[in-house]
């Protein structure tokens, strides 16, 4: 069974269609990297898996669960699916360990003890321990970013959505994160990539899909469609970026 | 023009009594106003269609009227409406709720709208339902905002209270306007009262100051 599954969905802003009946199912271990121009659908398919969009109508299904299955559903549905965002998005009024440990304890409900011993484990994973006491404030983005993986992986998430996570970041602080993505997809976790680092894509993803309108236009290898695009509006923008 | 400074030796006492009522009305009316005005701004920021006009309306009502009327409502139409009198003293108190509320609502809905939606959506995305996410993350950092604002109203609320002089509720003002009317001592007295009142706001806003130092804005 397919950890993700779109069946003919789709997503209306207004009259504005941003996913246009989307049919797309992502396997278990599947590094599944994301691209197209801006305004394509590719934030927005992302961010209907774990519910931050409602899905005007189709359905899609996480690890079993439907995300139109109510609230109490897709809170169960975002426990299985982290979320790195582009802006980070830490709690400025916790520490790294507190931004950590703010969803096993919240969240699943652990112990002050295990939550934080978890979460230690966690900063270490990402090469960050010694930063545990500090604020966000004082963290570079790099370190951010890497601080918000620890936090969604804390978790114990099936898959893993990242939102556009290095570009905020300068380009030496980009490596980082994207060190800690490589390491994650050879653990073998599940990933959904938005990215513009076709390099990544190359490297890590086992599979690319090109949005365009809201459609899938383009599913394939990332080697193949990266080096010999399936469609002009596909070279046009890997001219690009 | 002759004055005599030591008249207030006098009328001191009597003075600090209503200044002890002042302090009474503000600190009964603005707990209750904090209550109203959370509700009120949550509503306004969080509630659906029905919720959010109930706030809105009751928003624009306090704010588009002078506390001298909505106290005047309390006190004189309200009885006549609804059969329903209240002393002058609850009445004060309840235009400082009533007042004070409306203008905390919208201090409380700016401040928890002013948090980044970014950090709602991490809450969310790690599995928090909304109300935790409030709890746990926007309010407290909504918290840091408010206070500044609610400093100055609180400020406000405190002075408002002299306009209760028109029910007849004896605070600093009226207690003031009584000794005057009995000695025409002018200025004196009404430095006195003004000094007083300075001595009162100025405490309010030591304490807040030191609050804000403790919880700086993130």
């Amino acid at each position: 069974m397919s950890i993700i599954e779109f069946k003919n969905t789709s997503k209306h802003f207004g009259p504005l269609k941003v996913l246009d009946g989307v049919d797309l199912s992502i396997e278990k271990g599947e590094v599944v990297v994301l691209v197209g121009p801006s305004g394509s659908g590719k934030s927005t398919l992302l961010r209907c898996i774990n519910g931050l969009e409602a899905i005007t109508s189709g359905d899609l299904v996480v690890d079993g669960l439907s995300v139109t299955g109510g609230k109490r559903q897709l809170r169960e549905i975002r426990q299985e699916a982290g979320m790195v965002f582009q802006q980070f998005n830490l709690f400025p009024q916790l520490t790294a360990l507190e931004n950590v440990a703010f969803g096993p304890s919240k969240v699943r409900g652990l112990s002050r003890e295990k939550a934080r011993e978890a979460a230690l484990n966690l900063l270490e994973k990402v090469g960050l321990r010694e930063k545990a006491g500090h604020y966000p404030a004082e963290l570079s983005g790099g370190q951010q970013q890497r601080v918000a993986i620890a936090r969604a992986l804390a978790v114990k998430p099936k898959v893993m959505l990242f939102d556009e996570p290095t570009s905020a970041l300068d380009p030496e602080l980009k490596q980082e994160v994207l060190n800690v993505m490589r390491a994650l997809a050879e653990e073998g976790m599940t990933m959904v990539v938005v990215t513009h680092e076709m390099g990544f894509a190359k490297q890590v993803g086992t599979r690319l899909i090109f949005m365009e309108h809201g459609h899938i236009a383009v599913d394939g290898d990332p080697r193949e469609v990266i080096d010999s695009p399936p469609n002009d509006r596909m070279k046009d923008f890997l001219q690009h970026v | 023009m002759e004055t005599d400074w030591s008249v207030l030796v006098e009328f001191i006492p009597e003075l600090l009594e209503g200044a002890k009522t002042t302090i009474y009305i503000t600190l009964v009316g603005l707990i209750g106003g904090l209550v109203l005005g959370t509700f009120a701004g949550l509503m306004r920021a969080y509630g659906g269609h029905i919720l959010n006009a109930v706030a809105f309306t009751y928003v624009e009502i306090i704010r588009g009227t002078p506390i001298v009327v909505q106290v005047m409502f309390l006190y004189f139409a309200l009885p006549v409406l609804a059969d329903l009198r209240i002393d002058p003293m609850s009445a004060a108190i309840l235009a400082i709720v009533v007042n004070a509320g409306a203008y905390i609502a919208e201090i409380v809905r700016g401040a928890f709208l002013s948090i980044s939606k970014g950090l709602t959506e991490a809450g969310l995305a790690i599995g928090l339902p909304h109300w935790k996410v409030l709890v746990y993350i926007v309010g407290p950092l909504a918290f840091r905002r408010l206070i500044p604002p609610l400093g100055n109203q609180f400020i406000v609320s405190l002075k408002d209270t002299s306009l209760f002089i028109v029910i007849g509720v004896g605070e600093l003002t009226r207690t003031g306007q009584e000794i005057m009317a009995a000695n025409f001592r002018a200025v004196e007295i009404w430095t006195a009262v003004a000094i007083i009142y300075l001595i009162m706001t100025g405490t309010l806003s030591l304490i807040l100051r030191s609050i804000e130092k403790r919880m700086s804005i993130l």
